[in-house]
């Protein structure tokens, strides 16, 4: 009988990419950060383009983001990314520019600088961390809270007379036409995190072709300011973020070309 | 044999125009910037040059993107610059303050105009202030450089990219519409006399043989955020000791000496030119730094004269630093104009002659 190779009697199955640093992640227990981080250094690992990147850090729970990811990093203002992300890819056009930026960061305080660097077409990734809650000030409501939902700052659930609607900044960014590639994803199941992989896969290689703006939407846990358990907050995710924010690509190469 | 670009030209110019021109010619890589009267010039200059060099300009969507652009293309060690007037260098400000925090040099141009609010487009001094105490949050500073003619506009865009990178500092150019909208003749430094400085922090993708490098403002630990302060203070301590700059005009023999930057100081000169044919000794003292001040100097010039007059198109700004610099050796006197109003040599000529009269009234009391 075969068996597998085994190294000190165990098999390897799963290493830590060396993309990402020793430091330990701050991250509450059943945040997606620390997934989302892990799959994009662990692409970048793989595309061997560690020495060519350059990752831009938001203001929010992710403000940490370069204590974890082993590449050169800035740190923006909030909201401000991917203003930044600009400035380094205008000047150093040949590295790989990504920025990493939350709810509130992206879509609301950032929105006008989110807008207008994908209808430059800036040719970076930008990576949109979508929970519906600010969690590193403690549960405010986002931009992207969905109605009804209780937030400190919606303490009787978020009411659009009020507070407007959530706000679909994918969708407005797909239609946009700097935008090369607009896709939607979530990180709570294993299945969900390898097609995650996949399409920062993809961005990078259209980076490197020039092709335009990589727009990538995680929808992500945050058991802690949702108020609820790691496992709890995977069911309310699918009950009631996937209704409003489905998964799946907005915009593909295909329909760009057109 | 060096051609034409390689050694200075004599060129009349417009002081945007001269600025602009003087940038390429300091080595800039990248511009971000917004319009502004009365400043776009400046970012329609270099839009219409950039095909003849290797720079990046780019028109921001506001001027909260351009600094961040500025912020990012720094940190990636570019030779940067943004220009813009009042509510624009006022949105502009929490990006300064990172930039001064993250350690980033750059040049920022503040063509100033009449505020508070949207104010006028007329020419100003009154972001004296916002420019050398701070204006964004936190204890910092930034260089200022003031500007009194076009040959100045030109000349100090080297001085500040130098500055800027020296102390890994953002350095300012404090002028204003006046300047910013005249013709006058100058002389154009040569292409390629600044050289670049090594950058080995910028963030330029982490080569195998060196660390991750991290441009951050973000210090959680109270203990880390002293030590960068200390660290910040000890370099403005530094700048204060070795770059003042400053200009005198008769000031030997003078009774009354004439304190102002930028364009009010050549009214004052030919005020002070007015006053001296009048048989009035009066002298003039021109801050070029306005941020390190020459304090020094005109603490020295104030135990010798009989009185200070400030002029300022503003309600008094700098005359705070002339006060704290004077420390009551004389008194110390200011004339200002506000809103786009320029003082005329003959206005100043009267606060001149006030002063006696103004003297003997505190002497009575």
């Amino acid at each position: 009988m075969d068996l597998p190779p085994i190294t000190n009697g165990f098999e390897l199955v799963y290493k830590k990419p060396q993309t990402l640093t020793e430091t330990p992640m701050h991250y509450c227990p059943g945040c997606g950060h620390g997934v989302v981080h892990r799959v994009l250094m662990e692409v970048i690992e793989e595309m061997g383009i560690q020495d060519r990147t350059i990752g831009v850090a938001p203001v929010g729970c992710s403000v940490f983001a370069y204590d974890y990811m082993n590449v050169d990093m800035q740190e923006a203002a909030h909201g401000r990314a991917s203003a930044v992300a600009t400035g380094i890819k205008r000047v150093l056009p040949d590295r790989f520019v990504y920025s990493y930026q939350g709810d509130g960061d992206l879509a609301a305080i950032g929105t006008a600088e989110t807008i207008h660097t994908v209808n430059r077409g800036e040719n970076i990734l930008m990576v949109f961390i979508n929970n519906g809650i600010y969690g590193m000030t403690g549960g405010q409501m986002a931009p992207t809270s969905i109605l009804g939902m209780k937030t400190t700052t919606s303490p009787f659930g978020r009411d659009s007379k009020l507070a407007g609607h959530p706000l679909k900044i994918t969708n407005l960014i797909a239609q946009l036409p700097g935008a090369f590639y607009v896709t939607r994803h979530a990180v709570h199941t294993a299945n969900a995190v390898r097609k995650l992989k996949k399409a920062i896969h993809s961005s990078f290689e259209y980076q490197l072709l020039n092709k335009g703006t990589c727009f990538i939407e995680v929808l992500s846990n945050c058991p802690s300011g949702w108020k609820m358990t790691p496992a709890e907050s995977n069911k309310w995710l699918e009950e009631n973020m996937f209704p409003i924010y489905p998964l799946g690509d907005l915009k593909t190469p295909s329909q760009t070309m057109n | 044999m060096p051609t034409h670009k390689e050694k200075s030209e004599v060129l009349l110019m417009k002081g945007n125009e001269a600025l602009a021109e003087a940038a390429f010619r300091a080595g800039l890589q990248a511009y971000f910037g917004y319009p502004i009267t009365p400043q776009s010039e400046v970012i329609e200059y270099l839009m219409a040059e950039q095909p003849k060099h290797d720079c990046v300009v780019l028109q921001a969507e506001s001027e909260v993107a351009a600094i961040n652009m500025i912020f990012g293309a720094s940190g990636a060690g570019a030779r940067v610059m943004t220009s813009s007037s009042g509510p624009g260098i006022s949105l502009m400000q929490e990006g300064i303050s990172y930039m001064a925090a993250s350690q980033l040099p750059c040049l920022i141009v503040n063509v100033q105009r009449g505020g508070p609010g949207l104010g006028t487009i007329q020419p100003s001094q009154g972001d004296y202030f916002q420019a050398t105490k701070g204006g964004g949050h936190g204890d910092y500073r930034l260089i200022v450089l003031a500007p009194a003619s076009v040959q100045e506009m030109a000349d100090f865009v080297f001085d500040g990219f130098r500055l800027a990178e020296k102390y890994r500092n953002p350095a300012m150019i404090l002028t204003d519409g006046a300047l910013g909208q005249m013709m006058e003749k100058l002389e154009m430094p040569p292409k390629g006399s600044l050289p670049y400085p090594e950058t080995p922090w910028a963030t330029t993708g982490k080569r195998k043989d060196r660390k991750r490098n991290v441009v951050t403002s973000l210090f959680m630990q109270p203990e880390k955020m002293e030590e960068v302060n200390l660290h910040l203070q000890e370099k403005y301590r530094l700048i204060e000791e070795t770059e003042v700059r400053y200009e005198e005009i008769d000031v030997d023999d003078a009774d009354v000496l004439l304190v102002a930057f930028g364009l009010v100081a050549r009214i004052c000169e030919k005020a002070m030119h007015l006053a001296r044919e009048k048989g009035l000794r009066v002298g003039l003292l021109r801050p070029i730094t306005l941020f390190p001040y020459p304090s020094k100097r005109l603490a020295e010039l104030s135990s010798k004269v009989g009185s200070v007059l400030t002029v300022e198109m503003n309600a008094g700004q700098m005359l705070e630093d002339v006060r704290l610099a004077v420390e009551g050796r004389c008194p110390v006197h200011f004339k200002g104009r506000m809103g786009g109003m320029i003082p005329s040599p003959e206005e100043v000529l009267e606060a001149i002659e006030a002063i006696p009269a103004k003297l003997h009234v505190e002497l009575q009391r």
